[in-house]
């Protein structure tokens, strides 16, 4: 099981995400939605789209990078639990959006990069 | 964000085409992708340049590439493309120069650590690259023997991504080639430790073999077994002068796509001796594989001989086979990924007992076997097959007496290849401005426009075609020997003695 360090590490990093996604323009509907298929970090709508965000921390480079940790089958479940999600939902959205926000810790700061439609 | 394109070679067959490189390094999730038909070992060249890169404390870009190899339709395969792709990577991250080496051919397979691998295949594939005028490629150190053969290319031996990479930062002219200097084999590779002196006992069969090596002709031996047909076929290469470099070099290229050159001898000089075993499959003998199409036997002794010892214990389609190449000089493989065409122009040599119990017919010996059995037996050598033998002999066995005779006949090798090399070099200056060299290349078109023996040297075999002895393409292979035996006697055109002897040679065996 994550350690409980790394809980908060990741935490965290879903904060900072969230308040970036905030600056630029996205209203935040929910964060930390779960079923029993799995959980979704950030949903947020841009206009008319609706985001689903991956949010990725790491606390430094020695297992690989941030990004290329969020593989292909990750994002596809992320796109079939955007689906489970709307099905609870009584509104509809034109599109919808899957998108990654990897953080990576250096020097007690945090380097955020923005995937925007990863699939 | 950044592309950047360089170059690399993939075999087809025993030719290399050109294949540009590009990477993409862009938007999106950070991993690499591999596109324009590469195979599983090519596909695992995402994972070793990865960590050949980052192991060599090169900075690996944390985004999403996109490799692709053109031409996309041409099937690639192999991990020859590894540096290639790493440094089309490093240049579209900025690591390396994009001009520096966009024109470069880059050869190779890289370690997890970095390291530069050989490859096989490396001679055709800078001959390939030769195409395109004054190339530099960059090839593996331990290649590098094999690669400087090429003339007018410059070849630059690298032997780890540091190296390399830093060579490519500097712009100065290559490290000095670190070629490791080869303990001096100029000398004939296969230094004939068989002799013909050996054999002793077969005066026929010794001038056959000779009439073969000097024309490039094809052989059969029939006789009990014991007699010597063995000794007298791995004694042929003996017979043979070097190659010249054209055709070594040939031959060299078909022996480095097989992966079997061997490392001291960079340049095969001396004509190769395949013997391949009788469970042999046609596969194994024409060339063939599923995914990455192999030369054959034939094809490995292209400018060579091409020993079957046993002849009827193969199958009959693998002997049947043979048929193509040996008329046509070379070989077309067809999968299902494509088909490929090898050279296999080599002299064949056919070994066979009369009968599948060996026993000699002399007096005193007991053959087992009934007509029905030996008819049967020899009957596997099909008569197309035969038809392509231009010599064939009968060796009987030598009583003790005839052995000792033959004692002060027998010449060594060094004496028979003189003879050998002077018929050749008048065959050679007879078909200068041709692109063949010894008579039995001669196309029979040719045959019998120029060289047409006279109407007197041709009576012999005018009434074996009559009498329906003699095919067409027989007639044209007593006419090549008959040649083959004039160069040998120096005569300028070959005359009735000739022919006849061409012709007794031709007809040799008859059961």
């Amino acid at each position: 099981m994550a350690a409980k360090k790394d809980i908060e590490l990741g935490r965290h990093g879903e904060q900072i995400a969230e308040a970036y996604l905030q600056a630029e323009g996205m209203r935040i509907i929910e964060r930390n939605w779960r079923c029993r298929h799995g959980e979704i970090d950030i949903i947020a709508e841009e206009g008319p789209t609706l985001v689903v965000v991956e949010v990725k921390t790491r606390s430094g480079r020695s297992h690989g990078t941030a990004l290329e940790s969020v593989r292909p089958a990750k994002l596809a479940r992320l796109r079939m639990l955007a689906a489970k999600w709307l099905a609870t939902q009584p509104q509809t959205f034109e599109t919808v959006r899957v998108d990654v926000i990897a953080l990576e810790r250096f020097a007690g700061d945090f380097a955020l990069r923005h995937v925007r439609g990863a699939i | 964000m950044a592309v950047a394109r360089t170059r690399s070679v993939a075999l087809v067959g025993v030719t290399g085409r050109t294949v540009e490189v590009e990477a993409d390094v862009g938007n999106g999730l950070a991993g690499i992708h591999l596109i324009g038909l590469p195979d599983t070992a090519l596909s695992e060249a995402r994972d070793r340049v990865r960590s050949a890169v980052v192991n060599s404390n090169y900075p690996w870009p944390d985004a999403r590439i996109i490799v692709s190899l053109f031409p996309a339709s041409l099937p690639k395969r192999g991990s020859q493309f590894d540096l290639a792709i790493a440094m089309s990577v490093m240049a579209a991250a900025g690591v390396v120069p994009t001009a520096r080496i966009a024109e470069t051919f880059f050869l190779g397979e890289l370690g997890l650590d970095g390291r530069i691998r050989p490859v096989r295949g490396v001679l055709p594939a800078i001959l390939g690259a030769a195409q395109h005028g004054d190339v530099t490629v960059v090839v593996p150190a331990a290649n590098s023997a094999e690669a400087v053969l090429v003339p007018d290319v410059k070849v630059v031996p690298m032997a780890h991504l540091r190296q390399l990479v830093e060579w490519l930062r500097r712009g100065d002219e290559p490290p000095e080639l670190p070629i490791e200097e080869l303990d001096e084999p100029p000398e004939p590779t296969t230094e004939p430790v068989a002799d013909l002196a050996d054999v002793v006992g077969q005066p026929v069969a010794r001038r056959a073999l000779e009439v073969c090596a000097a024309g490039g002709h094809n052989l059969w031996m029939l006789g009990p077994p014991g007699c010597g047909k063995t000794l007298l076929a791995e004694r042929l290469p003996t017979l043979l002068p070097d190659l010249e470099l054209d055709h070594a070099l040939e031959v060299t290229a078909i022996h480095s796509v097989a992966g079997i050159l061997p490392p001291s001898a960079p340049l095969m000089s001396r004509p190769p001796f395949v013997s391949p075993h009788h469970t042999a499959s046609v596969a194994s003998i024409i060339g063939g594989g599923s995914t990455i199409v192999r030369p054959g036997a034939v094809s490995l002794a292209h400018r060579g001989v091409l020993f079957m010892d046993e002849a009827p214990e193969f199958p009959r389609h693998v002997l049947d086979a043979l048929r193509q190449p040996l008329e046509s000089g070379r070989v077309t493989v067809s999968r299902s990924i494509g088909s490929v065409t090898f050279p296999a122009r080599f002299m064949l040599v056919l070994a066979a007992n009369p009968c599948p119990c060996a026993q000699a017919e002399d007096p005193g010996e007991t053959c087992k076997c009934s007509p029905t059995i030996k008819r049967r037996y020899l009957g596997r050598l099909s008569g197309p097959l035969l038809d392509r033998v231009d010599m064939k002999v009968t060796v009987a066995r030598s009583s003790r007496r005839e052995l000792m005779a033959d004692r002060q006949f027998v010449e060594t090798s060094k004496t028979v290849a003189e003879r050998v090399h002077a018929a050749r070099e008048r065959a050679t200056k007879r078909l200068a401005g041709t692109p063949w060299r010894t008579n039995a290349e001669i196309p029979s078109s040719l045959l019998h426009a120029d060289y047409r023996p006279s109407p007197a040297a041709m009576k012999p075999m005018t009434s074996c075609l009559d009498s329906g002895t003699l095919t067409a393409r027989g007639l044209d292979r007593v006419v090549r020997v008959s040649w083959t035996l004039a160069d040998l006697a120096d005569k300028p055109t070959p005359g009735e003695a000739e022919t006849t002897a061409a012709l007794s040679f031709w007809l040799g065996v008859r059961s």
